[in-house]
C-alpha cells in the first residue's frame, strides 16, 4: 500500500508543467491549501505593502505633490482593507490548514472539500477588491478602487454620496473572503475536536491548535456582524432600502457598532493566532516546556470573551453616554489582565532557558516588546477623555500598526523561519534571516515611534499632505525613512524566500529538535501525513519518543 | 523514579477513544455563525421599531401568520418522526413523514408569499417605503431564504429516497439536515416574537 502511494507521488513530480498546476487547482490536501493561502496572502501583502510605501513617500515632506488626493484615499482604502481581508487572514487561517491536522496527528482537516471551496471563494473575493481599479467605474465614470476607508462609515457610502461601483466590489470582495474564513473556521474546530490522535486529550493539545479553536469561535460569532451589515448595505444601494440612509429616519452610528462589533474581535482573531507561534517558538528556542499551559488557555479565552464586549471603544468620540463610555473604557483595561498574564508566562518560559537565538526567536524577542508597547498604547487609548483627544490621528495609526506590524507581521516572519523547513524540506538561510530581521526592526521603529508623538502634536490620520512649521517634517521624514526600510527587509525575506527553495540547506524531518507531532514526519511531509497514525501520552510526544528514560507524561 | 532506571518506562494504555462525529460539530459550529447572523438582523429591527417616518406602520398591516407558524413548527416533529424511522429501517415510514414535512414546509412559504402579495399590492409597503419596510423584508425574507435552502435540501433527499438510494447508513446525514431545520424553526420563534409581538 504504502509502495503504491510512494509511486504516485514520483508519477506526480514527474508530470508536466501544466499537469502539476492542475493538480493545485484541484486539490483538497490541507497542506497544499494551507500553502496557497499563505502564498497568495504574501503577495498582497507585498502590493499593500507598496501601497504603504507610496502613502509614506507622499508624506514624506509637507505640501507634497507625489500622490493626488484621490488616489491617497484609494490608497488607504485599499491598504487598510487588503491587509486585514487579504494578508492577515488568509496568511493566519494559511497557517492553521497546514499546521492543525499535523499537529493533533490526523491526515487532513474534518471536511477537505469545505477546505477548497472556502479556498477559492477567498481568492476570487480577492481578486474582486483589486478588480476594482480596472471595473470600478460602472456606468458612472466616477472614480476605480473604493475610497471610502476600511470601516466605510455610512452615509459616505450610500448611493448619494459613492457612485460608481467601487463601493460595491469594497463590499462583496469582503463578504465573499468572510465566508470563506467562516468555511475554514467550521474546518478547524471540527478537526480539533472530533480527528485528534489516539491520546489526545483535549488538555495535551499544542497551544497552537487550542487558541486555532478560539479564534474559529470568534471567527464564527465575529465575522457575521459585518456580513449582515454587508447585505444591509448592499440592500441600501441597490433595493433602495434605508437601514443607513440618515434622511430617511435610518442610522448612520447603526453601521458603526455593527462595524466595531466585529472590528475589535478581529483584531483579536488576528493576533491570538500568533500568540499561538509564540507559545510554540519560545519553548522550543528556550528548551523548556510552555510555563503555564492552562493559564495559557485560559487567558486567551478569557481574551476572546472581553474582547466581544470592548467594541465601542472605538466610539468614544461619537458621544454617548457616559454610562457607555464607562462600560467601555473599563471593559477595555480589562483586556489588560489576561494579556499580562500571557506576557508574564513567555517571560517565565524564556526564563532559566537555555536560549538559541536563532532568527525565529529574534522575531519572537521582538515580538514580546512590541506587542507589549503596543497593549500600554491601547490602555492609554481607552481612557475616554485621552481618546477624545487623540482618536483619528496618528497616535491610533501608530498604536494599532504595533499590535498589527510589531506583534502580528514579526510573529508571521517568526513562524515562516519556523515552519518553512517543515513545508518545503529546506532551511531558510540564517544570515539573510538576520538581515532580515535587524532591517524590519529598524525600519518599523523608525517608523512607527515617531508617529505617536505626531499624533500627540495633533496630525490627523487619512491626511494627503500636511503644512510646513508645524512641527511635523521631522518625525514624518523618519518615518517615511523607515517604510522604505522596512520595504527592503521584505525584499531580502522574498530573496530568502526564492534563494532557498532552490539552494537552502536540507532541513530533515526535526530540524529544530521540537515537540510537537509535525516534526515527526518528513519534510515535506507526505500527502497522508503519517503512515501510522500517531499515538500520543504527554503534550509533549517527540519529547517522549526521544527521552523514553524521562518522558513527560510521567509528570503532566 | 528509582525503578525507573531499572526498567523501561511503559506508557499507559488508552482504554478506549471516542471522539464526537465531525457532522454534528460541523453543523453546530454551522448553526452558531448563522446565529450570530440573525441576530445582528434582529437586533437592527429591534432598533428600527417605532422609528418609520411615513406610513404604512406594522399595527396596521400586520396580522400574525398563526397558520404559518402551526405548520412550521409541526414539520420539526415530523421530520423527527421520520429520521426515528429511518433509523429503524422503516424507509417507506421516513418518505412518508419525509413528504409530509416538505408540504408543511411549502405551505409556510406560499403563506409568505401570499402575506408579501397582499403588503406590496394593497398595503403598497416595499422595501424602499419606509424603515418597517426596510427591516421587515429583510429579516422575514431572510429567514424564508433558509426555508427555501432547506427545502431544496430536503427535496434533494426525497428524491433520493423515490430512486431507492436511502437507507438506514444515510440516518445520521439526514439527523444533522433536521438539525439545520430545527434550527431554521427555532429562527422563526424569535423572528415571530420580534416581528409580530414586540413589533406591532
Amino acid at each position: 500500500m504504502e509502495q503504491e502511494i510512494a509511486l504516485s507521488a514520483r508519477e506526480q513530480a514527474e508530470l508536466p508543467l501544466l499537469g502539476r498546476l492542475h493538480e493545485w487547482v484541484v486539490t483538497v490536501d490541507h497542506k497544499r491549501l494551507g500553502l496557497m493561502y499563505i502564498g497568495g496572502g504574501l503577495l498582497f501583502f507585498v502590493v499593500a505593502g507598496l501601497q504603504a510605501v507610496m502613502m509614506r513617500l507622499q508624506l514624506a515632506v509637507p505640501d507634497n505633490h507625489l500622490v493626488p488626493p484621490q488616489v491617497f484615499n484609494r490608497f488607504l482604502t485599499m491598504h487598510g482593507t487588503a491587509m486585514v481581508f487579504l494578508v492577515g487572514m488568509p496568511i493566519l487561517t494559511g497557517y492553521f490548514n497546514y499546521l492543525v491536522p499535523l499537529m493533533v496527528g490526523a491526515r487532513d482537516l474534518a471536511f477537505p472539500r469545505l477546505n477548497s471551496f472556502g479556498f477559492w471563494l477567498w481568492f476570487f473575493g480577492a481578486l474582486l477588491l483589486y478588480f476594482s481599479y480596472i471595473g470600478g467605474d460602472g456606468l458612472y465614470g466616477a472614480g476605480s478602487a473604493p475610497d471610502v476607508g476600511w470601516f466605510a462609515y455610512a452615509p459616505l457610502t450610500e448611493r448619494a454620496f459613492s457612485r460608481g461601483n467601487s463601493t460595491d466590489y469594497w463590499i462583496l470582495s469582503i463578504f465573499l473572503t468572510s465566508v470563506g474564513s467562516t468555511a475554514t473556521a467550521v474546518n478547524i474546530i471540527t478537526t480539533a475536536f472530533c480527528m485528534r490522535c489516539r491520546g489526545m486529550t483535549l488538555g495535551k493539545m499544542p497551544v497552537v491548535v487550542w487558541l486555532a479553536v478560539v479564534v474559529a469561535f470568534m471567527m464564527l460569532l465575529a465575522l457575521p456582524p459585518l456580513s449582515a451589515a454587508q447585505v444591509m448595505l448592499l440592500l441600501d444601494r441597490f433595493a433602495g432600502a434605508h437601514f443607513f440612509d440618515t434622511q430617511a429616519g435610518g442610522s448612520a452610528l447603526l453601521w458603526q457598532h455593527f462595524f466595531w462589533i466585529f472590528g475589535h474581535p478581529e483584531v483579536y482573531i488576528l493576533v491570538i493566532p500568533v500568540f499561538g507561534f509564540a507559545s510554540e517558538i519560545i519553548p522550543v528556542f528556550s528548551r523548556k516546556v510552555i510555563f503555564g499551559y492552562q493559564v495559557m488557555v485560559a487567558a486567551s479565552i478569557a481574551i476572546a470573551f472581553i474582547s466581544m464586549g470592548v467594541w465601542a471603544h472605538h466610539m468614544f468620540a461619537v458621544g454617548m453616554t457616559p454610562a457607555g463610555n464607562a462600560f467601555f473604557a473599563t471593559s477595555t483595561m480589562l483586556v489588560a489582565v489576561p494579556t499580562g498574564i500571557k506576557i508574564f508566562n513567555w517571560i517565565g518560559t524564556i526564563w532559566g532557558g537555555k536560549i538559541r537565538l536563532r532568527v525565529p526567536m529574534l522575531f519572537s524577542l521582538a515580538f514580546l516588546f512590541q506587542f507589549m508597547i503596543a497593549g500600554l498604547t491601547g490602555i492609554m487609548l481607552a481612557v475616554a477623555p485621552f481618546d477624545w483627544q487623540l482618536t483619528d490621528t496618528y497616535f491610533v495609526v501608530a498604536h494599532f500598526h504595533y499590535v498589527l506590524i510589531g506583534a502580528i507581521v514579526f510573529m508571521i516572519f517568526a513562524a515562516s523561519y519556523y515552519w518553512f523547513p517543515k513545508a518545503t524540506g529546506r532551511m531558510l538561510n540564517e544570515r539573510l534571516g538576520q538581515v532580515h530581521f535587524w532591517l524590519f526592526l529598524i525600519g518599523f521603529h523608525l517608523t512607527f515611534d515617531p508617529l505617536h508623538f505626531a499624533g500627540i502634536h495633533g496630525m490627523p490620520r487619512r491626511i494627503y499632505t500636511y503644512q510646513p512649521g508645524r512641527g511635523l517634517e521631522g518625525l514624518n521624514l523618519i518615518a517615511s525613512i523607515g517604510a522604505v526600510i522596512q520595504a527592503l527587509a521584505v525584499l531580502v525575506f522574498v530573496i530568502n524566500v526564492v534563494y532557498s527553495l532552490a539552494w537552502g540547506e536540507e532541513a530533515g524531518p526535526d530540524p529544530w529538535d521540537a515537540w510537537t507531532l509535525e516534526w515527526s514526519t518528513a519534510s515535506p511531509p507526505p500527502e497522508y501525513n503519517f503512515a501510522v497514525e500517531p499515538e500520543v501520552y504527554s503534550r509533549r510526544p517527540l519529547w517522549d519518543l526521544k527521552h523514553p528514560d524521562d518522558p513527560d507524561w510521567l509528570y503532566e | 523514579m528509582a525503578t525507573a532506571a531499572v526498567s523501561p518506562i511503559v506508557p499507559p494504555v488508552h482504554a478506549q477513544w471516542n471522539l464526537p462525529r465531525r457532522g454534528r460539530a460541523g453543523i453546530l459550529a454551522l448553526i452558531l455563525t448563522e446565529t450570530a447572523f440573525f441576530s445582528i438582523f434582529v437586533a437592527a429591527y429591534v432598533f428600527y421599531i417605532g422609528k418609520s417616518l411615513s406610513p404604512p406602520y406594522p399595527r396596521d398591516v400586520l396580522s400574525p401568520p398563526i397558520v404559518n407558524t402551526i405548520c412550521l413548527l409541526s414539520s420539526s416533529i415530523t421530520i423527527v418522526l421520520a429520521v426515528r424511522a429511518l433509523r429503524a429501517g422503516h424507509t417507506r415510514v421516513f418518505g412518508l413523514w419525509w413528504l409530509v414535512t416538505f408540504m408543511l414546509g411549502l405551505e409556510f412559504l406560499a403563506g409568505t408569499a401570499a402575506e408579501w402579495y397582499g403588503l406590496i399590492y394593497h398595503d403598497h409597503l416595499t422595501i424602499s417605503t419606509n424603515l418597517f419596510g426596510t427591516t421587515f423584508y429583510s429579516l422575514v425574507g431572510l429567514h424564508a431564504m433558509h426555508v427555501t435552502i432547506g427545502l431544496i435540501m430536503i427535496l434533494v433527499v426525497m428524491l433520493l429516497t423515490a430512486g431507492g438510494h436511502l437507507s438506514r447508513r444515510y440516518a445520521e446525514h439526514t439527523e444533522m439536515l433536521s438539525w439545520y431545520w430545527h434550527f431554521v424553526d427555532a429562527v422563526w420563534v424569535v423572528v415571530f416574537t420580534t416581528v409580530y409581538v414586540i413589533g406591532r
